[in-house]
């Protein structure tokens, strides 16, 4: 098949799964019980004021009705209205995404890196001590969830040894001269090194915890396809040519055993950002997942919806990038 | 002499693997007499309060209380005796849930992949649509949905988990179903389900068992997350994930109240987890 064609499918199939994401999420959060109108009036509101204000959000409609007008207002990208707060749904979605953006991605790079680490340590010293030491961690590191590693890291580096924040995504005394919500990477653009060094300090323990297991998914792959891949011809050459055992494993073998790993990161990113929820709660952090949690105390239902959706986009999107670039990048599968 | 060293690494990986499937079984074992026996093993009554007792030390440290072996919370409850009972709630939720888990997905996995067609279509389908939601938030919702209490837990595990074991089965269960041996058996006269059930199935066990065992593990910890956003059982039984939760909020002023749950969750999920690991060793034709 020719890559459009493959293109065209994943399209249609990524479609398909996001309107059955919206079905889903839209009847399930109206089975909640609670009467999200009742609870946003003071105690002492009428039957009549409750009623006015459920004309007021649709909420008086029939439930197919309901869909129907939330839908045609997604696809003209109006989101409706939160209840809780009266903004509109998108403006507060898209002022949380970056943080979750921020966080999501400073945890995948740290994760390559320690996976990385532990997986050429592991190759150059393989058959050896260090290389057990690391097959260890790297088990230990992979059947621990991050919400348990947030906890271990408040304990060492909150309790223990006090040298990050553990609530917050900045100090909010500071000052923030910040036009956008990217403050990791606005304050690098700003020269703004204290503000910097502030944000790093709150993120660095929700993103470790969010790395350590793919860290270790990523550690196991690359030690194991590093070590397939010294014994190939053409590393065997290099090495009788008089390389020594670390340059042959950095230029030489490293290229063509990061290949499978990084198809794998993809996948086993959307898990990450699917855990920030739970870890953005853990550390307060003020991201998506802690708003969607909120949102689901207070059956705010729209902005349920549009949080869902959002995260469901992001997921499908990530894989169908992952999965054109496999395509592109792997000739073999263009034709199966 | 390269020889000789890769058999010496192979029966250490077997010593090594055997050591853990020891190690996590008898955590579990300790874990189970724990369940079945916690009135009598627990040193306290896991729900009395007496506020004089309040944040009391473990026994190595001074001030505190002897009978007290971990201390007490910030309303004088016994830590030892709240983790025991704990492990009710957590072993519950990891054998009722991680069962229905495994019989629902691998069901499934197996109609998808052995049967394929339509059947596979619209179970693909679904897993995509599942795999698309951020799992936490899902169980959240369904919790909010289902209203708090054991069912309700075991309920959204098992409508969030059972990709897990769809996915799995359905690929193993196409790859087996494209071997001679399943064509054989269906030439020498046997029907499509004995065929899944008599032929496929018994490939695929080893896999699920696997599978299984790391669910158990997934199912505590989502039980503690639950617990750890206050959407869990009733706050008067004891969780462990209940427990993190008030620790995580006085971690300055009585750190064992966070540490000694968090230790045991920390080690259950590892011995299950270890359990697969040492499990799927034992199975593997390769290292036998």
């Amino acid at each position: 098949m020719p890559v459009l064609s493959i293109l065209l499918v994943r399209l249609l199939t990524t479609a398909i799964t996001l309107a059955g994401v919206a079905v889903i999420v839209f009847f399930v959060i109206r089975v909640v019980p609670g009467n999200p109108i009742a609870m946003m009036l003071p105690p002492g509101a009428t039957e009549e004021d409750i009623a006015r204000l459920s004309a007021l959000y649709g909420l008086d409609k029939p439930l197919v009705t309901q869909f129907g007008i939330w839908v045609s207002g997604v696809m003209q990208g109006d989101f409706g209205t939160s209840i809780t707060t009266r903004q509109p749904v998108l403006d507060l979605v898209l002022g949380r995404l970056p943080a979750t953006l921020e966080l999501s991605i400073m945890a995948l790079v740290m994760a390559m890196i320690l996976g990385g680490a532990a997986a050429l340590t592991g190759t150059r010293f393989r058959g050896g001590r260090t290389e057990g030491a690391i097959d260890v961690a790297n088990g230990m590191a992979l059947s621990v969830p991050d919400f348990l590693w947030g906890l271990v890291l408040i304990l060492l580096f909150g309790v223990l040894w006090p040298v990050f924040h553990i609530s917050g995504r900045v100090t909010p005394s500071l000052d923030l001269p910040f036009t956008t919500n990217f403050y990791l990477f606005e304050s690098l653009i700003r020269l703004r090194f204290d503000l910097w060094a502030d944000i790093v300090a709150h993120m660095f323990m929700p993103a470790l915890a969010l790395a350590i297991p793919l860290a270790a998914i990523i550690g196991q792959l690359l030690k194991q396809s590093l070590k397939e891949t010294m014994n190939l011809d053409y590393v065997t050459l290099a090495r009788t040519k008089g390389y020594g055992e670390t340059r042959v494993i950095l230029r030489e073998a490293l290229r063509n055993a990061a290949l499978p790993t990084l198809t794998l990161v993809g996948v086993q990113f959307t898990f990450l950002i699917g855990g920030t929820v739970i870890i953005e709660r853990l550390f307060s952090y003020e991201g998506l997942g802690n708003m969607a949690i909120d949102a689901v105390i207070n059956r705010d239902l729209p902005l349920i919806q549009g949080i869902v959706i959002l995260f469901a986009v992001i997921f499908t999107g990530v894989n169908l990038i992952v999965d054109l670039l496999y395509t592109v990048l792997n000739p073999r599968l263009r034709h199966a | 002499m390269h020889e000789a060293r890769a058999i010496d690494g192979r029966s250490l990986v077997r010593r090594r693997a055997g050591l853990r499937l020891w190690l996590s079984a008898g955590w579990l074992g300790l874990l189970c007499v724990a369940t079945l026996f916690a009135p009598w093993i627990a040193p306290k009554d896991p729900l009395a309060q007496d506020l004089f007792l309040g944040r009391l030390p473990p026994f190595w440290m001074a001030g505190a209380e002897p009978g007290y072996w971990l201390g007490t919370d910030s309303l004088g409850r016994d830590v030892l005796s709240r983790i025991i009972h704990g492990a009710r709630v957590a072993l519950a939720v990891a054998l009722i849930a991680g069962t229905i888990t495994c019989l629902v997905g691998a069901t499934l996995g197996l109609l998808a992949g052995f049967l394929r067609g339509w059947v596979d279509m619209v179970i693909s389908r679904l897993i995509d649509i599942w795999m698309a939601f951020p799992p936490v938030l899902f169980s959240i919702l369904l919790i909010a949905v289902l209203g708090p209490g054991l069912w309700s837990i075991i309920i959204a595990i098992v409508v969030i988990d059972w990709t897990r074991f769809a996915r799995v089965v359905r690929a193993e269960a196409m790859a087996q179903g494209a071997m001679d041996y399943v064509a054989s058996a269906r030439v020498a006269g046997r029907g499509r389900l004995g065929t899944m059930m008599r032929e496929i199935l018994p490939n695929v066990l080893p896999t699920i068992v696997v599978l299984l065992t790391l669910e158990m593990g997934i199912a505590v910890i989502v039980e503690a997350i639950l617990s750890f956003v206050n959407l869990s059982i009733s706050t008067d039984d004891p969780t462990w994930g209940g427990m993190i939760s008030e620790g995580r909020t006085s971690v300055h002023q009585a750190w064992w109240v966070l540490v000694f749950p968090l230790v045991t969750l920390f080690l259950t999920v590892l011995a299950f987890s270890q359990l697969g690991e040492g499990l799927k060793d034992r199975f593997d034709p390769v290292l036998r």
